[in-house]
């Protein structure tokens, strides 16, 4: 039997759309307070949502984010319509970015997104091919 | 200190949260990179920056941070600010560059956001 959802919210992120860039996350943190879910465990998954979240508007041709909450755990998904990252260890280390002027001028563009999602998920898996798009999978343990 | 006492050191001019100055407060970043300030902030603390962008605000909320300083008399618009009183944060605006504000606040006794100083072998 498959596990019981709690929870199950759809985000599309727009590419380039860096007014709103943040209001997905904003929301799942709220709708995750809503349910009971505090402390660390929320924090992680906010930090690590804000930055999936701003990786699609920033590097990506748009995607969303698929958020389920289990009752063992939170799994957020991000999924896009490319360009697929062409090197992951290099996209993987601090301090590689490519990030634009425009994002640059906003605070982006340190290069520290993809470790920071790492750290902050209990399981973290990303998946890219050029041309088609990137795929990551986060879950974060509840208690 | 209290947010009241940082308002003091740093001759600031308060925003939003004129109810809530007497939070206490203990340690601070000061960053205008955002992923920076999500990679090594994991408590309630103050954030000094010289970008007055929504992402601060929004960097804020994910965090749960206590209080915004803008340096070099920065304000940002209403539509920060509406969003920031949203969230209950206390943002307060100084005159001092952002090394000037860290040095004012450290004098005073409020430290970093601790991180350890040692090496990883790797680094
Ligand atoms: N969804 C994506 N699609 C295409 N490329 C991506 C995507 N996410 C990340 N990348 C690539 O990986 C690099 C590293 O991403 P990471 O989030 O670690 O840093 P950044 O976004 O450049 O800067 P920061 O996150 O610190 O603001 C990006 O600069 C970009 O080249
Ligand atoms: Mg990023």
């Amino acid at each position: 039997m498959a596990m019981m959802e709690l929870m199950k919210a759809v985000y599309p992120v727009e590419a380039a759309d860096y007014t709103s860039a943040g209001s997905a996350s904003a929301d799942i943190k709220r709708r995750l307070k809503k349910l009971g879910i505090t402390g660390d465990v929320l924090r992680r998954v906010a930090v690590a949502s804000y930055e999936v979240e701003l990786n699609l508007v920033i590097h990506s041709l748009g995607g969303e984010l698929d958020l389920v909450v289990y009752p063992e755990y939170v799994q957020l998904v991000s999924s896009d319509r490319g360009p697929g990252i062409p090197d992951l260890s290099l996209a993987m280390r601090e301090g590689w970015s490519t990030a634009n002027d425009e994002a640059r001028s906003l605070g982006f563009g340190a290069g520290m997104g993809l470790p920071n999602m790492k750290r902050n998920a209990d399981e973290f898996d990303i998946q890219s091919t050029v041309g088609v798009g990137t795929n990551i999978t986060m879950r974060f343990r509840l208690a | 200190m209290t947010i009241q006492d940082m308002v003091r050191v740093l001759n600031a001019h308060v925003l939003l949260g004129e109810d809530k100055l007497s939070t206490p407060v203990y340690t601070a970043c000061c960053s205008d990179l955002m992923s920076d300030v999500l990679a090594f902030v994991d408590e309630k603390t103050v954030l000094i920056t010289g970008l007055t962008n929504p992402h601060v605000v929004r960097t804020s909320e994910m965090l749960d941070l206590k209080c915004l300083v803008f340096v070099r008399g920065k304000v940002p618009n209403e539509e920060i600010l509406e969003s920031a009183a949203e969230q209950d944060l206390v943002v307060i605006t100084t005159k001092a560059t952002a090394f000037t504000a860290c040095g004012l606040l450290y004098q005073e006794g409020l430290r970093g956001v601790p991180v350890p100083l040692e090496w990883d072998s790797e680094d």
